[in-house]
């Protein structure tokens, strides 16, 4: 790929993401991204630094965020993650977006900037 | 250490610790093994042997959580490996050959759809282990053995 580092901040801004939580957090490098709603999948396969899309919102997702060392989720098709889910990822200093575009959309947009897998 | 092989546990625990799991207890989930993540980055373990213990914690933790009312999940490093066991009074798992398959698994629709229940958690375990025992009691409980060696020349 083009080698470029590029930013969390910078995909938000880009790809109109909005920001549920974490936004002291996003001056962070993108290293890759993985995209997978099955929680055993994203614990053997994201890797540390990765962006990692979804459409769980349910608490469980910050643990495994943590875990992975990931850079951020975010949730796809206009889903809203839980109350919970925010207070959490407030607490682990893990950043939440939201998006209204389908998980293809969005993952075709990074990968059009140079994101890979 | 030749001649020596068959007294290997008991050589010297250079660190040990112990985390509670509660069965039920989904949002938590997972919170001991990222600990357990940030010990062994502490004391320096080699990065994929993290990457793959951390991995099969997840799930052991998660299983505990999901099937078992309680568990404990203790950590035991020695000079020459690292033995993971977590131990849980729960159901038991009565086919212990039929849930190692891939794909298979008795979690619950609700469970699913919150991305758990694939049926891949101790097949996992298994495959990111150097060695990994699995020994249950029907209507007792589960107990997992996960050991990582510290000395390959290729880890
Ligand atoms: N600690 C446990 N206690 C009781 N049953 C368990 C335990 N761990 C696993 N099982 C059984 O083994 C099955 C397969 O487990 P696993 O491979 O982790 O997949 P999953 O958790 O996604 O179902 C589970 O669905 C469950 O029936
Ligand atoms: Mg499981």
């Amino acid at each position: 790929m083009t080698g470029k580092k590029i930013k969390l901040s910078k995909v938000i801004e880009q790809f109109n993401l909005k920001i549920e939580c974490g936004e002291q957090f996003l001056d962070k490098e993108i290293k890759g991204g993985y995209v997978s709603d099955l929680l055993s999948d994203v614990i053997a396969n994201c890797k540390e630094g990765y962006i990692w899309i979804t459409l769980q919102g349910h608490p469980n997702i910050v643990a495994v965020a943590v875990l992975k060392e990931a850079c951020g989720i975010v949730i796809i098709n206009n889903r809203q993650p839980e109350e919970e889910t925010i207070k959490k990822a407030k607490k682990e200093k893990v950043p939440i977006m939201t998006s209204s575009l389908t998980a293809f959309e969005l993952v075709g947009k990074l990968y059009e900037l140079g994101i890979s897998g | 250490m030749k001649g020596q092989i068959d007294k290997i546990t008991d050589s010297e625990v250079l660190f040990e610790q112990e985390f509670k799991i509660n069965g039920g207890d989904f949002i938590n989930a997972g919170e001991s093994s990222s600990k357990l993540k940030n010990i062994l980055k502490e004391i320096g373990i080699n990065t994929d042997i993290i990457r793959r213990l951390a991995i099969a914690a997840y799930e052991a933790e998660v299983n505990v959580v999901t099937y078992a009312r309680h568990g404990i999940m203790r950590i035991l490093i020695y000079p020459e490996k690292i033995l993971l066991t977590i131990e849980d009074e729960g159901p038991g798992i009565g086919d212990i050959d039929q849930a190692m398959q891939p794909g298979y698994s008795t979690a619950t629709e609700e469970i699913r759809e919150m991305g758990f229940g694939a049926g891949m958690g101790l097949p996992n375990m298994k495959k990111n282990a150097d060695i990994f025992n699995i020994s249950s009691i029907v209507d007792k409980g589960t107990k997992l053995e996960i050991t990582m060696n510290l000395n390959d020349k290729n880890a």
